[in-house]
């Protein structure tokens, strides 16, 4: 008999003892559920209640109304009256606000040109505070108390927004699909950097070496049950995502399929390859805190790829949850098709038929 | 092709400064039942793993059914089967799950397959087991299981290392009745033991000791060597009489067993029993029929080497 029939006798064999073993099992479901629910809700909390300040130089009623609806949205607090944009200025700086709303001497005048009807001063030096004022930049308004909701429609944003020390924006959606590739990271290649470390200390491998089986087909046999928890966790993550959080899917489902088999074949051929190297389960799991704490800290998940140092930047090529964010972000956020995305799918291809190889090589069939 | 399965000369192993096996030399016969008898740490792992292939030789040149080891370690992984010191089938299987992977991994088609399974669940009274998890299973169940997947391919040669060590005492022997099988029908087996009782049982045996084989023959031959030199004393006081005896260069050893002393003459020592009458006034003497402990005593110089 031939290859697919060893590896498809691993495949099962991996998949009887994973179904088995409720530990791992309970990771697979676990581990992006509760990660899934810590980052969405720390964020979700954080966008209420921020502590805001106003400035109105028109002294309008339309100035109160608006400012009565902000209020009332829950999102911002408003915690003092401010008479000058020089002192709201001074109190983002010192932090006593993260934010100002400024309505300008005019506003009459410019809701009747549909005019962006105030300023937002907002201290940009929290992402994510910064995002959600962002989001107010285009909250319908109604001018007079009693007119239907959003019966004024600026020909532009209904709010011009300042970020102050930090222009760079990031949408507390982007967490959500990056976190995929966190947790990819940390399942997939802990979960391959044991499996043959735990066969080598439980004794199988003594047995295993003894038969006709061929290292590679013992590698692959291996990858596939697994590939199959790596799509489950994409899933979970994304899925719930969506329903709790409300983060867009704008991609197509084939093309997030093909960036995530790329991402998972990857990672778990690196697993192997840790799994060859490490003499212990213990070892293994330090290699895989090894590599998962770049990949969070370098990937983009954490901080934008663009702003880090180029040195820095070449390093996190080199991991593939990097090329991943990229891939899950394109996909998922802006849409983006598989000719648009070749180049990281492919990046994740090579790398994961030169990790596999090596660890092929490096496992030999012999005690010594 | 010769008769010989096994064929080794000057098979040597060391790790670092140990020398774990010491340029032996073995020829084991085809359709045999070959014992490895020795304490542990006395290199029988070693030995077997450099003969499967899984360890490369320091030194020495090693036949395996005709092919060079370790050079053509990978064809003859068809043609033998091994069952490890350490158990080594996956306990969070059952015993058919075990049984249906190492068929597929070992390349067996699927009608093969299945008569194979079927006849060896028979041949190894493990019908009733099949489903159960290995986990669950006692240390004579889960060797049957071991014995079978070691079979399962139809192994021309057989390596057992130490299969029954977590086995009690009748399990061993129904253990042995399936080894006498499958010599029956043409296999040949070698085993290590640290039993006496089991190496009898061997048409062949290496005492080996600190990775040397000190004596190879059959366990016959071996204990008929001895014939005159094993005497036994009864009667009081054999504590005093042993210290007595061990002094003496002549004797290799004395044991004390129940109200008999056991003692081992060197091959030197001129008529044993006289010498014994003489030295233990009042006690009975008589000679013994020697046995494998005695010639293990023997072959190592009563561990005094
Ligand atoms: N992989 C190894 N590395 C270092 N020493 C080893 C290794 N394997 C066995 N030894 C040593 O070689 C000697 C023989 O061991 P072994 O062949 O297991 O003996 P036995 O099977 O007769 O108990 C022992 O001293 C053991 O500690
Ligand atoms: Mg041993």
């Amino acid at each position: 008999m031939s290859s697919p029939g060893r590896i498809a006798a691993v495949a099962h064999k991996e998949f009887l003892q994973l179904a088995r073993d409720r530990m791992s099992f309970g990771m697979i479901v676990m581990i992006p559920l509760v990660q899934l629910l810590l980052f969405g809700y720390a964020i979700n909390t954080m966008v209420r209640n921020i502590p805001i300040a106003v400035v109105d130089l028109s002294g309008s009623a339309t100035a109160r109304v608006i400012t009565e609806q902000v209020r009332v949205n829950q999102v911002v607090d408003i915690v003092s009256y401010l008479h000058t944009p020089q002192q709201a200025e001074a109190a983002v700086i010192a932090g006593e606000v993260r934010a100002a709303l400024i309505f300008p001497r005019d506003l009459a005048r410019r809701i009747a040109s549909g005019d962006t009807v105030g300023q937002w001063l907002v201290d940009g030096s929290d992402t994510t505070v910064s995002q959600v004022l962002l989001g107010l930049r285009n909250m319908p308004l109604q001018l007079q108390a009693g007119a239907p909701a959003g019966a004024y429609q600026a020909s532009e944003p209904s709010f011009e927004v300042s970020l102050f020390f930090n222009p760079e924006r990031r949408s507390a959606v982007n967490i959500v699909p990056g976190l995929t590739a966190i947790v990819l990271t940390m399942t997939m290649i802990l979960f391959t950097s044991l499996a043959l470390v735990r066969e080598r200390e439980l004794g199988n491998m003594e047995l295993l070496i003894t038969t006709p089986i061929h290292p590679l087909e013992l590698m692959v046999g291996k990858l596939v049950p697994y590939t199959l928890a790596g799509l489950v966790q994409v899933a979970i993550i994304l899925g719930l995502g969506h329903v709790i959080f409300k983060v867009p899917f704008a991609g197509g489902l084939g093309t997030l399929a093909v960036a995530t088999l790329s991402f998972v074949a990857a990672s778990l051929t690196l697993g192997l390859l840790l799994s060859t190297i490490a003499r212990s389960q213990l070892q293994a799991m330090q290699l895989t805190v090894f590599i998962l704490l770049p990949s969070i800290l370098l990937s983009g998940f954490m901080f934008p790829y663009d702003a880090m140092p180029e040195v820095a930047q070449w390093i996190a090529e080199a991991f593939p949850a990097t090329h991943f964010v990229r891939l899950v972000r394109g996909v998922v956020l802006r849409g983006a098709q598989l000719e648009q995305l070749a180049g990281d799918i492919l990046w994740l291809c090579a790398f994961t038929a030169v990790v596999l190889l090596v660890a092929t090589a490096r496992f030999n069939k012999r005690l010594d | 092709m010769s008769g010989l399965a096994i064929s080794a000369r000057g098979l040597t192993r060391r790790f670092g400064e140990l020398t774990a096996v010491d340029h032996i030399d073995l020829s084991v016969e085809k359709g045999r039942i070959f014992g490895f008898l020795g304490p542990n740490g006395s290199g029988k792992t070693t030995a077997i793993r450099m003969l499967c292939g899984l360890l490369t030789p320091s030194d020495g040149n090693v036949e395996v059914l005709g092919r060079r080891i370790p050079a053509d370690a990978e064809p003859l992984r068809r043609e033998i089967g091994y069952m490890t010191q350490k158990f080594s089938l996956y306990t969070d299987l059952t015993t058919l799950e075990n049984l249906r992977f190492m068929a597929r991994v070992y390349g067996l088609g699927r009608g093969e397959r299945r008569r194979r399974i079927d006849e060896v669940l028979e041949q190894f009274a493990l019908t009733e087991l099949r489903g159960r998890q290995l986990q669950a299973m006692s240390g004579g169940q889960r060797q049957r299981v071991a014995l079978a997947v070691a079979t399962l391919h139809r192994p021309t040669l057989l390596f057992l290392d130490e299969p029954t060590s977590a086995v009690d005492p009748e399990n061993r022997r129904d253990f042995w009745e399936k080894l006498f099988d499958l010599s029956e029908a043409g296999t040949t087996i070698l085993v290590s033991t640290h039993y006496m009782d089991e190496a009898e049982r061997c048409h062949r045996l290496a005492i080996l000791e600190r990775g040397r084989v000190r004596r190879d023959d059959s366990p016959q031959a071996l204990m008929g060597a001895l014939d005159g030199r094993v005497v036994e004393v009864s009667g009081s006081d054999l504590r005093t009489l042993r210290a007595q005896l061990m002094v003496r260069p002549e004797v290799v050893s004395a044991a004390q067993q129940g109200s008999r002393l056991r003692v081992l003459f060197d091959a030197g020592a001129e008529a044993p029993l006289e010498q014994l009458h003489s030295a233990a006034q009042g006690h009975t003497c008589q000679l013994a029929r020697p046995n494998l402990e005695d010639v293990f005593m023997a072959a190592t110089s009563g561990g005094r080497a």
